[in-house]
């Protein structure tokens, strides 16, 4: 367990040394406020809820999630360092979660620095604050799912550009197959189950559910396994990357 | 220490390692010669548990390196070809990050940290982020963090290259007092290297090993061994490719430069000269004849004659 933290400490450490960090704070907070109050009217709906705001993680997560991981592995490649890391006494995977513990808690304290927001509905009116906190879940489950689609991508490559890429098309996939004015199109194109069983499979529809302020154990396993899939994905790759 | 049995590596169809066995103990430093792309990196990275062999079993300590990865490299430090190093960290915290991945922590990690650093010569540049530093101090960084646990074994892919002359000879005689109590792979393409710090001597071409023993073994077996080198004055070439040709003990004699009034002329010994016989005979010879003998050398063989003869013709053929 100690390795794995030493992983992630460098891993964050790294974020923090370099201007990603805080140019991805500032672009995170800005594009969540915008969207909110610009786009998603937060003001005019006269609604003591965040639903303007969460409403938006998919598509915001979309491109900065990939960008926030797509150097995990593909750096490591490029560098060389993958040969030093590897043949250290330590095992593939607990690099690969100690990599991935340190993407998502750099994601954890971008969605815990929006909390103004939080306030603000609270001080203007008198939310459903579990409902709330249900979306926080959420959305942090949502940007852990992303980021371990980000994890296996940039182990594909040395090229962070083509990591991005390839992670973000995969995401896109798994939000229109759930997203309504998709759905809508095909549903008369291929039988009603089939339909049903890929828009099950979308975070949007398992995201909707935190959004509703359930936490339904399904959602929550879909999650688990939208995480955990990818990962095990990354060893595969990183050991056939070897072989 | 590190036992290698009959390792073979196949990447498709290409061989790059074929059925090596080797092995290396305690106070040894085993040098790893052979000419670019022979297979050098893929043997090492086999034995560093980076790539899993194809075939046959690297042992480290007595624990199989696939088998249980984790021992094994706990008891070795690596320093991969060219250095590999995180850019975005300072010397210090590069050294700190590999200490606490080898489970050495708080005060033990502090020791470690500036132990290497003397050892290294990283003082100056410790608190300095790795991407600004030269290429010698990044290469003695990734010596620092091969040596940051003691390891009993250490395995270096080409240590000294990209260093000054200076730098060289310092990493030289840091692996020489190293290896007086551990267990040293380092392979390199520069052949006085391996004088100067290797105890023994591994050539490898093409995957497989082609001449395995000491230095001064590998030396013995070059043409040039035992031949002596003569430089002559007051007589000409022809003459003296004649008379010292007459002598018994003598093989073939080359004229190696004719420069009047000085001749230099290389004697070959029919078979291995341990008495001198063949010395005496020459300066006999330049005696009766009146020449002027300015020198008169024995050839201990030469390392970069045996490397070439044994791994060139199949770098021409290619």
């Amino acid at each position: 367990m100690k390795s794995i933290w030493t992983i992630t400490k460098r891993e964050l450490a790294g974020y923090f040394n370099s201007p990603v960090a805080y140019v991805f704070l500032v672009i995170f907070l800005l594009m969540t406020g915008a969207f909110t109050f610009l786009i998603g009217q937060f003001m005019d709906r006269n609604q003591a809820t965040l639903q303007a705001f969460f409403m938006w993680h998919p598509w915001i997560y979309l491109f900065l999630v990939p960008a926030v991981g797509m150097r995990l592995w593909s750096e490591e490649r490029r560098l060389g360092t993958m040969e030093l890391l590897l043949t250290m006494p330590i095992s593939l995977w607990h690099c690969i979660i100690g990599k991935f513990l340190a993407s998502w808690l750099f994601l954890t304290l971008a969605l815990v620095m929006t909390f103004p927001i939080w306030i603000t509905v609270n001080y203007l009116g008198d939310p459903d604050n579990t409902v709330i906190v249900a979306s926080y879940i959420g959305s942090f489950f949502l940007a852990g799912a992303y980021l371990s689609i980000t994890s296996m991508t940039s182990a594909f490559t040395r090229n962070q550009v083509i990591s991005f890429i390839l992670s973000v098309v995969i995401c896109l996939f798994l939000v229109l197959c759930g997203w309504p004015p998709v759905t809508d199109v095909v549903e008369p194109l291929a039988p009603r189950w089939i339909v049903e069983f890929v828009a099950a499979s979308s975070v949007m529809t398992n995201v909707e559910q935190f959004n509703n302020g359930q936490i339904d154990s399904r959602a929550v396993i879909y999650f688990l396994s939208v995480i955990g899939f990818p990962l095990f994905a990354t060893s595969v790759i990183i050991r056939g990357l070897r072989a | 220490m590190i036992q290698v049995e009959n390792l073979t590596k196949a990447f498709g169809p290409k061989v790059a390692v074929d059925d090596v066995s080797f092995s290396v103990q305690r106070g040894e430093i085993l040098g790893f010669l052979g000419p670019n792309g022979a297979g050098k990196s893929t043997t090492m990275r086999m034995i560093t548990g980076y790539i899993p062999p194809t075939a046959g079993v690297v042992k480290v300590g007595g624990n199989d390196v696939t088998e249980k990865p984790i021992e094994a490299k706990r008891l070795m430090g690596y320093l991969p070809e060219s250095a590999p190093l995180y850019t975005d960290m300072t010397v210090e915290g590069f050294l700190g990050f590999c200490a606490e991945v080898r489970g050495i922590r708080d005060a033990d990690k502090s020791k470690a940290i500036d132990r290497a650093i003397d050892m290294c010569f990283l003082k100056s540049v410790r608190h300095q982020s790795v991407d600004t530093l030269s290429k010698g101090y990044r290469h003695r960084t990734g010596f620092a963090q091969a040596i940051i646990h003691d390891p009993d074994i250490l395995v270096m892919d080409e240590p000294t290259d990209g260093l000054d002359p200076n730098q060289k000879q310092e990493v030289r005689s840091l692996i020489r007092r190293m290896g007086q109590s551990k267990a040293i792979i380092f392979s390199t393409h520069i052949l006085e290297e391996v004088e100067a710090a290797c105890t023994r001597a591994i050539i490898i071409d093409q995957g497989k090993v082609v001449a395995n023993g000491t230095p001064n073994e590998l030396k013995a077996k070059s043409e040039l061994a035992n031949s002596y080198t003569v430089s002559v004055s007051g007589t000409e070439a022809a003459l003296v490719r004649d008379k010292l040709g007459s002598v018994i003990q003598s093989s073939k004699v080359t004229i190696v430069n004719d420069k009047p009034p000085t001749v230099v002329a290389r004697v070959f010994p029919k078979s291995a000269d341990g008495e001198g016989e063949l010395g005496r005979a020459i300066f006999d010879i330049a005696s009766q004849n009146n020449w002027k003998v300015s020198e008169i050398k024995k050839e201990e063989g030469r390392m970069d004659d045996i490397f070439r003869n044994i791994t060139l013709p199949d770098t021409q053929a290619q």
